[in-house]
């Protein structure tokens, strides 16, 4: 199983499967999350529910790993990129009209990297962290704390200036990871860069709502 | 109406592959438009041989876009601003009077300097004999339609094959990937019943290959599909993943 670190087209395949990985967790997230706007209850039992029990930590410790895969690998593709660009740049820049988030998903992919660092700081660490090494301080009730930290503008500026960052990586990222596996072709190329589009909105949305709301329901 | 037209280029001019490049600017005036972007690079040769300077080397060949000899990155587009064409098949009349244009060589690790405007594309010859061909020797030509192949798998094979190995892609790449090349002679292949037999083997040998010489990872920003003057799509990558996936998957 060499191939998939020494080949050009086993690193992207680990690349995609990472990525595709990812993609579910968001929409588990988003729907879990979605509680929020129908019950701070609910929500609370959700949060119960993926708490401190073997089955949260390991689901949290793969997620972990696929975080990791993706980072690494995009850190490593990028530079192999770089040094197969060689040592001379072009003098008049590209004019290929090409897709914007095509060509910067690294640079998208470490701001939402900042972002997830900040997104783990303020709510995981309080919530399953504290929880699992026994803290006393560990938030019981998720919302209260959700509730409260959107309570600040800046905050929930933030977080949608981190969505609309997501939004651009999925619009190139979701028919790219297809692709790469091969589930592509004439028509379905089109088709999968429509569905991207699709699911990359239906993720900025889902997830927008719930800061917003938030923000002005409490 | 083609006119003529004054010029200022600035060209990539480097002694040797390991010599220290820069550009240099020169003037060209009363270019007649209807003319090919070589002949106006002829012109100037012929002026600079005139002055008893060295001329500007550049590659060309056939002069009618079928030969993939011809390359230069052209204000900032590969074979220049034209669509779908070589450089050899762009006209003057894709500039105006008074514009600079810069020219440079393409630039990839795989593709390194030789003089001037030249790159040495031999890479692409490597890649192509790890297993871009068929073994056996199947002989004369056999009659048409001896062996019944799908109308749409035959142009889809066709279209791949239109490749001239140019390696515009490498050049607009920002990786400086060769994969539309590789997806175009592996897919060409794989596409028709005489390649198919060894479409697996060839589909690993000729990506392990071009990761060898050091060409990028694909990152599908479709630079190369857009910039390629033969217009082979990117969906043949696909078709490549595919082939080279299910092989390896297969071991």
């Amino acid at each position: 199983m060499s191939w998939l670190i020494k080949s050009s087209i086993g690193r992207k395949f680990i690349m995609s499967i990472s990525g595709l990985f990812m993609i579910l967790f968001l929409l588990f997230h988003m729907s879990m999350n979605l509680a929020l706007v129908f019950s701070l209850e609910a929500y609370d039992k959700i949060c119960e529910l993926l708490g401190a029990n073997w089955y949260a930590i390991i689901g949290t410790l793969v997620l972990a790993a696929g975080f990791a895969v993706h980072i690494i690998y995009a850190i490593m593709l990028t530079l192999q990129n770089r040094k197969a660009r060689g040592k001379e740049r072009y003098e008049s820049s590209s004019k290929t009209p090409t897709q914007w988030s095509s060509k910067n998903m690294f640079i998208l992919g470490l701001s939402i990297l900042l972002f997830l660092i900040l997104h783990l700081y303020q709510l995981w660490y309080n919530m399953q962290f504290k929880e699992l090494i026994g803290d006393p301080t560990a938030v019981s009730k998720g919302s209260e704390l959700v509730v409260g930290l959107f309570q600040n503008s800046w905050v929930v500026l933030v977080y949608l200036a981190a969505f609309v960052l997501l939004w651009f990586h999925l619009t190139h990222g979701f028919w790219s990871a297809l692709h790469t596996i091969g589930w592509s072709n004439k028509v379905w190329l089109k088709r999968i860069k429509v569905i991207g589009n699709i699911f990359a909105t239906l993720i900025l949305i889902g997830f927008s709502i719930i800061p917003i709301y938030l923000h002005f329901a409490y | 109406m083609d006119k003529n037209i004054n010029i200022k280029l600035r060209i990539w001019r480097q002694k040797g592959p390991k010599e220290k490049g820069a550009f240099e600017t020169y003037e060209l005036e009363n270019v007649y438009q209807g003319s090919s972007f070589l002949e106006m690079l002829d012109i100037l040769n012929n002026k600079l041989i005139c002055e008893g300077k060295e001329p500007v080397a550049f590659d060309h060949d056939c002069r009618e876009g079928i030969c993939g000899m011809c390359s230069l990155y052209i204000n900032g587009h590969p074979h220049g601003p034209d669509e779908d064409v070589t450089t050899c098949q762009l006209h003057m009349r894709k500039f105006n009077d008074g514009d600079t244009i810069t020219i440079e060589p393409w630039r990839s690790a795989g593709f390194p300097i030789i003089k001037d405007l030249m790159v040495d594309r031999s890479a692409f010859d490597k890649i192509i004999q790890a297993g871009g061909y068929v073994s056996v020797n199947t002989g004369g030509a056999p009659d048409a339609n001896t062996i019944p192949i799908e109308k749409d798998k035959a142009d889809a094979a066709m279209d791949a094959a239109a490749c001239i190995g140019c390696g515009a892609c490498v050049a607009a790449c920002k990786n400086g990937s060769a994969m539309l090349f590789v997806a175009a002679k592996v897919s060409h292949l794989a596409l028709l019943p005489q390649g198919r037999i060894e479409a697996a083997k060839r589909a690993k040998a000729m990506v392990a290959k071009m990761d060898e010489l050091g060409f990028g990872n694909c990152t599908n920003t479709g630079a190369c599909e857009i910039e390629c003057p033969k217009n082979i799509s990117i969906t043949n990558i696909a078709r490549l993943n595919r082939e080279f996936l299910k092989a390896k998957f297969k071991d």
